[in-house]
């Protein structure tokens, strides 16, 4: 079984449009999305719930202010200054503790943080999991690791050859959790200077880890002299281009109708998409 | 005045909209950016400041006196997201896990915990002509990006008439960090189903918070109203719609923010920020 991360550091470069394509030309896989921050495979997939959870982690302090003598010690205490005028905060709360150790008058209790929901859902290509993280939920990387986990226990159920992960932008703590032991990241980037920027971190990042990567650039033809120097950029490091997508509208309009851009037209800037599947299947 | 610009997802534009509020009313205004997206800063690109001083961003970890230490393993037990281990009569301590809570040393009873500062990222302070720039890094490997903005923000709005706030996306514990306390957050989206989905999460969190939104359409689409009528239908102010042209993305692309490109949109985000001000009055 391998695992393809598609990440792209900048939000917005087409990432989810790539991994839904690779969704419908994968034979035999598990999908899953871990850009659990703004989850929109879900927007591309027709899935049919099967099984939904609550994702807990963590606890939120409490304060029972029938015990509480508003001594205020737990608020000088807290780093997170999650306590205010006796009430937590819960938007800042990290759950450590320290404010229950500290209160003279056992005010405070902990309580399990719901910290958002996953799901597995049946869709016509296959078991996808996916996730919501709630609103102000700092757990995001845990999140992300449990709906690989989930994957990886389901493809080995079925003995899927391939998980396809739509990974989510930035470099922070999701974005280590859906990388690390993948077998390959393919980073989705486009020729902007701002993407470029983010494409160097991303690729650091996955250096960091040890974790093979592969680059796409969507949009190429925006500004042809970025996508030379993303093209420079990738050959100094050794990271193969294995896809050059031109400007396309049909990108757009295969998401307002909610269905992978590959089954929306088979017009040529789609055909590099499949190119690169190809490629990739054939790599890996 | 604070002003933080949003987006329930990344790529809607929240930078090409924080660099060129800033740069279209920097005569008329003492004006600072703050760039908060800590994991991908891309604001300098088109604002292109002069850095003058850099600061180390440190969190407090844990240090073990393995003289004073007896193993007794409260610190272990205590610490909720497992930063600390005992193994074979030794202290193991993962600073990339710790949070910087402090639990660990309030309850060692032989005072053989110490904390000590541990670097997470870097805060770069610089000008550019009219702006003051301010924008934090998250070391490469590092998860806790709260503590980095957390600093950014520190003595944000204290100086300057404005104060714009460019946010991580998403709608986590960093975009928070970020938006908190802000007078109004402008909401980035754009007209296409990801853009709705993204845009409801983002005001929702803004509620929670009890910050006021205003919503900025960026590659409007005629063809897609969704947008357009959820705001109508929730009376959500939008004020400003930047149609879906290449000719912007190619400046965009260049590095040039639309403010500095066409002096036509120079002056519709000055009036924008009116428009802004207006809301938060
Ligand atoms: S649990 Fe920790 S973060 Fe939460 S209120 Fe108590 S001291 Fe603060
Ligand atoms: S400071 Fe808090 S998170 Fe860090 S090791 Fe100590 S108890 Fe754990």
């Amino acid at each position: 079984m391998k695992e393809i991360v598609v990440l792209s550091g900048k939000g917005g470069t087409g990432k989810t449009c790539i991994a839904a394509s690779f969704a419908v030309l994968a034979k035999n896989k598990v999908m899953a999305d871990c850009d659990v921050d703004a989850a929109n495979l879900n927007l591309l997939l027709a899935h049919e719930i099967l099984e939904e959870h609550e994702f807990q982690s963590g606890q939120v302090a409490r304060i029972n202010e029938a015990s509480c003598l508003s001594c205020r010690l737990c608020e000088q205490y807290c780093r997170f200054d999650a306590i205010d005028n006796c009430q937590v905060v819960e938007t800042r709360c990290e759950g450590c503790g320290l404010c229950l150790l500290v209160c003279p008058f056992e005010a405070v209790s902990m309580h399990p943080n719901i910290a958002g929901k996953w799901f597995v859902s049946n869709t016509r290509y296959g078991k996808f999991v996916h996730a919501r993280l709630g609103i102000a939920q700092g757990s995001s990387g845990k999140l992300v690791a449990m709906v690989r986990q989930k994957a990886k226990d389901i493809a080995g159920t079925n003995s899927a050859e391939y998980i396809i992960t739509d990974g989510p932008p930035g470099t922070g703590c999701p974005a280590i959790s859906s990388l690390s032991d993948a077998d390959l990241a393919l980073l989705v980037t486009e020729p902007t200077l701002t993407a470029h920027h983010d494409l160097e971190r991303v690729a650091g990042l996955c250096r960091h880890f040890g974790v093979s990567q592969a680059v796409c650039i969507n949009k190429c033809d925006l500004n042809e002299s970025n996508s030379r120097s993303i093209e420079k950029y990738c050959e100094k490091l050794n990271i193969p281009v294995v896809g050059r997508i031109p400007v396309d509208d049909s990108f757009t309009r295969a998401v307002e109708q909610g269905i992978p851009v590959v089954e929306f037209t088979c017009n040529s800037p789609v055909k590099e998409i499949e190119k690169m599947w190809a490629f990739l299947d054939s790599r890996i | 005045m604070l002003i933080s610009i949003a987006s329930g997802k990344g790529g809607t534009g929240k930078t090409l909209v924080a660099t060129s509020l800033a740069c279209a009313i920097k005569d008329t205004y003492s004006v600072e950016l703050i760039d908060c997206d800590v994991e991908e800063p891309n604001a300098h690109i088109f604002i292109n400041p002069e850095f003058t001083v850099s600061e180390v961003v440190e969190t407090p970890v844990p240090k073990i006196d393995e003289s004073k230490c007896n193993h007794c393993a409260k610190c272990s037990k205590a610490c909720v997201f497992n930063a600390i281990a005992i193994l074979n009569e030794s202290v193991l301590t993962f600073p990339d896990l710790c949070h910087g809570c402090g639990v660990c040393a309030f309850v060692c009873e032989r005072k053989a915990i110490t904390e000590v500062p541990y670097r997470t990222g870097l805060i770069e302070k610089g000008y550019a002509p009219g702006i003051k720039f301010k924008q934090g890094k998250l070391d490469i490997g590092r998860a806790m990006a709260t503590p980095v903005i957390k600093k950014l923000k520190e003595d944000a709005g204290k100086e300057q008439d404005v104060t714009f706030i460019d946010s991580p996306p998403g709608t986590s514990c960093s975009m928070v960090e970020a938006v908190d306390a802000s007078d109004l957050c402008l909401l980035v989206t754009e007209s296409t189903p990801f853009g709705l989905n993204d845009l409801e999460l983002a005001l929702q969190t803004i509620n929670q918070l009890g910050v006021p939104g205003a919503v900025i359409i960026n590659r409007a689409r005629p063809e897609d109203r969704r947008v357009e009528q959820y705001c109508q239908q929730n009376q959500v102010p939008i004020l400003m719609q930047i149609p879906l042209d290449y000719s912007i993305a190619r400046l965009y692309s260049k590095g040039i923010t639309l403010a500095l490109g066409s002096p036509q949109w120079r002056e519709n985000f000055r009036h924008l920020f009116e428009k802004t001000k207006e809301l938060v009055r």
